[in-house]
């Protein structure tokens, strides 16, 4: 009997090591957990893209649970969440604020006009520091941000029918409610 | 033959270049010694393998930008390097700190070194109780005895 356990026991230690490589082949590296869940939203105070004049901060969305996502025209999978932030802006699901991150603001009006602009407004981020302040590291990335200014969740590259539907439709609805 | 070689050449001209960043230079050569320093403890989020010292991504290039800004401010290293940890989490520190989180990654390898360690002890301890201890019978104390006589023999010959 002892003997087939020490005989076993190299079938183990590989099942064991073979499960936690299978898990890692899933496991994605660049979604790095966010030290911002549940801390404030960071201050800052930006013009609009389409209202230089105009200035906009986090502070202003009091009240509201809304989103911040994070876009530029030279980010590529930006275009590919596009469509989906259009659809969610055309059923008025929730409020999308634009941080046009290192972009350049004619380029960026472009892209908007081009493919549609589902954003309540967007703001400058010309130099990065605001992507910095958030934490950006990957284009696109939105955060969910409560009546109180706390962010709740975030989502590092393009927002997905799969991601909107099981993880940010539910969270937007028992936000509201809090 | 040649081209294969002149493609393996070419893949490995970044290697050459990781130190070419265009930035501003700080002027203070310690200055400039903490900013390499610090820069190389943090990890870029865009080529996760590189630091923010070796990594051209964009994203670096700013980071040691804010580094150097904040060096110039007055800012200790601690501050700077918690200044990154409150944005980008604990993720961009080569060196993580101990914490629960982070117990397995510090105790992981000496657990197993010691796991290793004492089972060899255990299985080298268990073979010598094994080694019977009981006096030669007969067959055996002259098997013995030829062996060793042999051996003597050998020596008074030579």
């Amino acid at each position: 009997m002892r003997r087939v356990l020490v005989y076993l026991l190299p079938l183990a230690i590989f099942l064991v090591v073979a499960v936690f490589l299978l898990r890692g082949l899933w496991l994605n590296p660049r979604e790095v957990p966010s030290p911002f869940i549940d801390k404030p939203a960071p201050m800052f105070s930006l013009a609009q893209l389409a209202q230089p004049d105009a200035k906009f901060s986090p502070a202003d969305m009091k009240g509201q649970v809304w989103l911040l996502n994070v876009w530029a025209s030279w980010c590529v999978a930006c275009r590919q969440e596009h469509p989906l932030l259009v659809e969610l802006a055309r059923q008025k699901a929730v409020p999308i604020v634009g941080l046009n991150y290192k972009d350049k603001p004619d380029a960026a009006k472009a892209w908007l006009a081009k493919f549609g602009d589902p954003y309540d407004l967007s703001v400058k981020d010309l130099d990065g520091r605001i992507g910095i302040d958030y934490g950006v590291y990957g284009v696109p990335e939105t955060f969910v941000i409560d009546k109180n200014g706390v962010i709740r969740f975030k989502q590092i590259g393009p927002i997905t029918e799969d991601v909107w539907k099981q993880k940010m439709l539910p969270m937007l609805e028992q936000l509201r409610k809090a | 033959m040649r081209r294969t070689l002149a493609v393996l050449l070419l893949a490995m001209l970044p290697l050459a270049a990781t130190t070419a960043a265009t930035e501003p230079m700080l002027l203070d050569p310690v200055a400039q010694r903490r900013l390499v320093d610090l820069s190389a403890q943090l990890r870029c989020l865009v080529c996760q393998n590189q630091s923010i010292a070796e990594s051209n991504a964009e994203l670096a290039v700013d980071l040691r930008n804010q580094i150097n800004e904040q060096i110039k401010a007055g800012r200790t290293d601690g501050e700077i390097v918690d200044f990154m940890v409150t944005r980008y989490g604990d993720f961009v520190l080569y060196r993580p700190p101990f914490k629960a989180t982070t117990l397995l990654l510090w105790v992981g390898p000496i657990t197993l070194l010691l796991l290793a360690v004492f089972t060899f002890y255990r299985t080298l301890t268990r073979r010598r109780a094994r080694i019977e201890d009981r006096p030669l019978n007969d067959a055996e104390r002259a098997e013995a005895e030829r062996l060793l006589g042999q051996g003597s023999n050998n020596k008074t010959s030579s």
